[in-house]
């Protein structure tokens, strides 16, 4: 049954091959995505026409690799530029909030603590409409009664960061949370007590106790931001984040440009949440 | 000292609750005020703009809506409990009857594809499955099948694409609590002779509970709230309530209607999740941990 229990070589050999096709499955996809990639064709598809990098680095007339293909560039530089933003507001107010909850007692605590925990009970794509219409109105109402016109209402990269915001900051909390909750608070009465203010004593105690999960809490958030589909669909504009471009250049059908993105993609993102978990679990010890 | 404390205290509250009061009440409640507000206008059969109920008898009368509706919530129910049926077998593996060596190689290897973003999981489906796909190629260049199938673009595509994208975020909250049941329990339990069935039922089931619902809500919010898989593996009939409230905002400009529409999903979605911690005994404040 476990390591330590005799067991059938039926129930042994069932079992292993049951995890050997799920990893087999789990991986195939996405080693597909990458091999073609680098295939000679017109098509992310087969016969195999030899090895190219031509999706890479290619400058046309046929082959435009990724690095010319200024519609995927745009997107990555508009989804970095999004992720940043998100990633800064939702570490600062993420902290705030795992201070609020965990070391602050006030009246309506548990009402406000499930008000932060609420969206992630709700669907991306109704934060997303949800935002559309408050800021749209909230729009339409200012430019009425003050006669200014404020574009950042309109959909584009101000309303996809809120709305990526808006959740993510909620994982964030939660996370660095989940780290206060290991803080010997006694730290930070010996620090009161040689004369250490508020403020010197979450900068010099707390912020650095909190440091680890305050760094993989960003990592989260940059890569749930870099990746978001559902609100952003709603919330963009006329310049598209990369999951957007993808989605519809996969939907109208693509060339093997589309396997150059993603396995960059693969890559990065797989080294961001590899290097994330060695430093956390370093942390952890 | 006391009253020094209280200043103390006051200056740093308000450091910390503004911005969180700030972010919950402009990025979430007001938001949601807003659409819960506009899903009650709209304009009579005489062009009169104004309150009505009429966003919501819609959805009643017309049976594309509510078909599509039931579909979704159905197909996310059923979704749910098959990737339950995947994870707690993988789960149960890596914590328990991997070797230990193996079971640190096992976590990344599940970790770092958790992160690669569902469209390129996606795409990489459909490069496999369709007609012009690697299967295909491969099954007529070998001479198995006469001619390409097309293996894309119906329901079953689409709910395995549904589980395929969800599996991991069930599989890491299970091993998270699967970690702290004591392998002492399970060798009792054996050596009182329990059968496997009731080992599970009875002591690995409800000890992983906790992590079970945690996952269950994320998976089933995920795939009930998805846009991608249905629009890139389903086919011509494999509607999507999203999508119904995409057209509604995007292709009709039909707003209100939308937002109606987006507040029925939330209702739904909020029920099923409250059932299910009910049924289940659970807290979401303890769930989400």
């Amino acid at each position: 049954m476990i390591r330590t229990l005799p067991s059938g070589k039926l129930y042994k050999t069932g079992f292993t091959a049951f995890i050997i096709g799920y990893f087999a499955i789990l991986f195939l996809p996405l080693v597909v995505v990458c091999l073609l990639a680098f295939n000679d064709s017109m098509f992310p598809s087969l016969p195999w026409y030899g090895f190219t990098i031509d999706w890479f680095v290619g400058d046309g007339p046929d082959k435009i690799g990724i690095f010319n293909d200024a519609r995927n560039m745009k997107g990555i530089w508009v989804s970095l530029q999004v992720a940043c933003w998100v990633t800064l507001f939702t570490t600062v107010v993420g902290t705030c909030a795992a201070f609020l909850f965990e070391h602050e007692h006030f009246r309506f605590k548990r009402f406000f603590y499930y008000v932060m925990l609420a969206p992630l009970v709700v669907p991306g794509v109704i934060i997303g409409i949800a935002l559309l219409t408050f800021a749209t109105n909230l729009g339409m109402f200012i430019e009425t009664w003050l006669g200014i016109d404020v574009r950042i209402f309109s959909p584009g990269l101000f309303l996809v960061i809120c709305g990526q915001a808006s959740f993510i900051t909620t994982f964030v909390t939660l996370v660095i949370i989940a780290r206060l909750k290991k803080f010997d608070r006694n730290l930070e009465e010996a620090a009161y007590n040689l004369g250490a203010n508020r403020f010197e004593v979450i900068w010099f105690i707390t912020l650095p106790f909190l440091r680890p999960a305050i760094i993989g809490a960003a990592a989260v958030a940059f890569l749930l931001s870099f990746e978001n589909f559902n609100t952003t669909l709603f919330l963009v504009g006329s310049n598209a984040t990369l999951p957007i471009t993808l989605f519809t250049q996969i939907k109208d059908g693509s060339t093997p440009v589309v396997n150059a993105v993603s396995l960059l993609l693969i890559v990065c993102v797989s080294s961001v949440a590899l290097i994330n978990f060695i430093v956390s679990a370093r942390g952890e010890k | 000292m006391m009253s020094s404390n209280l200043s103390r205290v006051k200056w740093s509250f308000f450091v910390f609750f503004i911005p969180v009061f700030l972010w919950l009440l402009l990025l979430f409640v007001l938001p949601n005020i807003e659409l819960l507000r506009i899903s009650f206008l709209g304009t009579d059969y005489y062009g009169e703009s104004g309150i009505t109920l009429n966003n919501y008898t819609v959805f009643f009368t017309e049976p594309v809506y509510w078909l599509t509706f039931t579909r979704t919530v159905g197909y996310s129910i059923s979704v749910t409990l098959v990737v339950l049926v995947i994870a707690l077998p993988v789960a149960f593996y890596i914590t328990k009857i991997a070797r230990l060596k193996l079971t640190g190689m096992l976590m990344v290897m599940i970790l770092v594809p958790f992160w690669v973003s569902e469209i390129v999981r996606v795409y990489g489906l459909m490069l496999l499955l369709r007609e012009s796909g690697i299967i295909s190629k491969i099954m007529v260049a070998m001479g198995l099948w006469q001619r390409p199938v097309e293996m894309l673009y119906n329901d079953v595509a689409m709910v395995m694409g549904l589980v395929y994208t969800t599996v991991l975020f069930m599989i890491i909250p299970i091993i998270g609590v699967m970690d702290s049941l004591e392998d002492s329990q399970i060798e009792a339990a054996y050596d009182l002779g329990a059968s496997k069935l009731a080992i599970w039922w009875q002591i690995i089931i409800p000890h992983c509970m906790p992590g079970i619902m945690s996952g269950a809500i994320v998976v089933f919010m995920l795939v009930l709230g998805n846009y991608i898989t249905p629009s890139l593996m389903g086919g011509k009939y494999s509607l999507w309530f999203t999508q119904q409230i995409y057209n509604q905002f995007i292709t009709y400009m039909n707003w209100n209607q939308g937002a109606a529409f987006g507040f029925l999903l939330l209702t739904i979605s909020s029920l099923i999740i409250w059932i299910a911690l009910k049924l289940t005994g659970q807290k979401l404040s303890e769930v989400v941990k």
